[in-house]
């Protein structure tokens, strides 16, 4: 039995779980949460993960029922993600880890969301859609590497997201993409946005600043409300993502489809990509919020198939990157 | 554009090609079919068009058909579709008033959003022939160097189909034509009759449109170098070949070169160099 604990804390969410084998035994995590109108920042983020870091290491072990000494590796995420954020995780994971005399192993954060997903969902050989606040990709397996075969070519789904939430006050609590969805529901006025898909890849940086322009003028003229805002912005993000997501599964010759990352756990989301599957005969795996959102245990099952197939990080690697690409790591695990 | 009579002659009576909500898919998908194509040939099921192979007045011919994606919003997959339609068929024109080899276009149906295109015959798509010719390279290797040559010749070849690659897309961003979807999937190699060599014929322009912009250009071409190296692995050097011989091609390749590099480093979590 191979028991692996792993600190996640790339961005808002710091979070420890604990994987053995395949089972999750333990997964807290906490949000830093912003007010209305404002986006996180890595220093006040990073001093948010240093207040509660403890607290959720304790939980983490208390709910697994386990001690320090039944653990067989500290797995923490290397990156990509904010600085600060990173470097404070990264220095809790390496003094337990010295202190419970136990292997470091540095995780790419974007594998960690792909080998959860993997792991919750049985898909077995997937093309993955990857979308959060900080990534957008397409990525499909093939020769060891997880190779992106689209991506945002300026910012991430999330971000656009969370942006325009900030532009017309949306409640960062429990996040600006939960509200914006809720608020969607009720929105039925199809207003046109920009469409922007070149081959595989998207770009939203125009469709932002398209709303940021238009947003508050068409609201406070009537045109439109803020639930047709978010119903439409949506209703066109997720196209464009369901569309390349569909293009790398012909191009793949793929069956079998999984979303993972923050914004997958969206409902209408993962809707939409169910009807395109639907229409292809093939296969829709998502999970929900416990493990689309970043999470302490993906790392840990990460961690655990790295570990497992011989690898581990040195004390003097044991840095972290603000980025670091899924297509950088040598997937030792899978044939 | 085309004379009535002539949909008339092709295309009786669609049936109502809107689709209706929920259901079975087989029943659904034949419904949807329209009826001057029930006895054609499905070729393939693409991501969002399905390609029929049939006879346009005699004529060996592939009609692509833009069908509705049920998972998008009704007006924005109007607005795509039709957009698509005319675009593809302006940028195919395009490039064959330039000369570059391109399937003509029979005719165009913007009611059941159909292309009706030549049938390139005696053709394969270059993602195949380079994955053929790769393999048999490496079987090569195992059979010791006695076939060192043919793999050599095999290396030559894959690095001319590479210039001529870069040729062709050079000659049809010179021609302000943005392919919006370049792949080796995309592209054509067709016998000569004769069989004395083959020339290179580019399809596809559902993502197409018109820009002079060396950003658009260089966007294409990043496009192009992530679809090819993911889809054939350890190519870096023949993708560089690619790109020498656009720069040779085109007047105006340095400024696109340029807006390559460019979008590579704004891809968020590219390596971080120096």
């Amino acid at each position: 039995m191979t028991v692996v604990i792993g600190f996640e804390g790339s961005a808002n969410k710091i979070g420890i779980g604990i994987i053995r084998d395949g089972e999750v035994l333990s997964n807290p995590r906490r949000t830093y949460i912003t007010p209305p109108g404002q986006g996180f920042m890595p220093s006040d983020t990073a001093r948010h993960h240093r207040a509660v870091i403890l607290t959720v290491l304790k939980e983490a072990l208390e709910q697994a029922g386990l001690k320090p000494a039944d653990v067989d590796c500290v797995a923490y995420t290397k990156g990509p993600g904010m600085g600060a954020p990173l470097v404070t995780v990264a220095l809790v994971a390496r003094t337990v880890a010295q202190l419970w005399g136990k292997p470091l192993l540095g995780v790419n954060h974007c594998i960690g969301h792909i080998e959860m997903g993997r792991l919750i969902t049985k898909a077995n050989n997937p093309t993955v859609l990857y979308v959060s606040g900080g990534n957008t990709q397409v990525i499909a397996y093939s020769e060891r590497r997880y190779r992106i075969f689209g991506e945002t070519i300026d910012i991430a789904v999330g971000n656009c997201l969370d942006r325009f939430a900030r532009v017309i006050k949306i409640s960062n609590d429990p996040s600006p993409g939960y509200n914006i969805e809720q608020m969607a529901k009720k929105g039925s006025q199809y207003m046109e946005l920009p469409y922007t898909v070149k081959g595989m890849d998207v770009s939203f940086s125009g469709i932002l600043s398209y709303i940021e322009e238009a947003a508050n003028k068409m609201l406070s003229s009537g045109q439109c409300t803020a639930e047709d805002l978010c119903f439409s912005l949506q209703e066109t993000v997720f196209a464009m993502l369901v569309e390349i997501t569909e293009r790398a599964m012909a191009h793949c010759g793929s069956q079998e489809v999984l979303i993972v990352g923050g914004v997958g756990c969206n409902v209408r989301l993962q809707e939409m990509m169910g009807v395109m599957c639907d229409e292809r005969g093939a296969k829709l795996f998502a999970t929900d919020e416990r493990f689309c959102i970043d999470n302490g245990a993906m790392i840990a099952q990460a961690g655990w198939e790295m570990f497992r197939s011989g690898q581990v990080t040195e004390l003097e690697d044991s840095w972290i990157t603000q980025r670091y690409r899924t297509d950088e790591v040598e997937v030792t695990w899978r044939d | 554009m085309t004379p009535d009579h002539l949909v008339a002659l092709l295309c009786p009576p669609l049936h109502n090609p809107r689709r209706r909500r929920g259901g079975n898919m087989a029943p659904e998908k034949s419904a949807t079919v329209p009826q001057f194509l029930r006895g054609a040939e499905l070729v393939k099921q693409g991501a969002e068009a399905r390609v029929y192979r049939t006879q346009f007045l005699g004529r060996p011919t592939i009609v692509k058909e833009r069908f509705s994606k049920r998972y998008r919003h009704v007006a924005l997959d109007e607005k795509l579709t039709r957009r698509r339609t005319v675009q593809e068929v302006r940028s195919i024109l395009r490039c064959r008033r330039a000369g570059i080899p391109a399937p003509a276009v029979y005719f165009v149906d913007y009611t059941s959003h159909c292309i009706f295109l030549e049938e390139i015959l005696r053709s394969s798509t270059v993602r195949d022939h380079i994955a053929s010719t790769q393999q048999s390279a490496s079987c090569t290797v195992q059979e010791l160097d006695r076939d060192q040559d043919r793999e050599l010749v095999q290396e030559q070849e894959l690095e001319q189909l590479a210039q001529q690659v870069g040729q062709i897309l050079a000659k049809m961003h010179d021609e302000d034509v943005i392919h919006g979807d370049l792949t080796t999937s995309n592209m054509l190699l067709r016998r000569s009759p004769e069989d004395r060599g083959s020339d290179l014929v580019l399809i596809d322009f559902g993502l197409s449109y018109i820009s002079a912009l060396p950003e658009d250009k260089g966007v294409d071409l990043y496009v192009l170098e992530k679809a090819f190296l993911s889809t054939h692995p350890h190519t870096e050097a023949l993708f560089q070949k690619l790109l020498k011989s656009y720069s040779a091609s085109s007047k105006k390749s340095s400024a696109v070169l340029k807006k390559l590099d460019e979008v590579r480093l704004r891809g968020r979590k590219r390596s971080m160099v120096g």
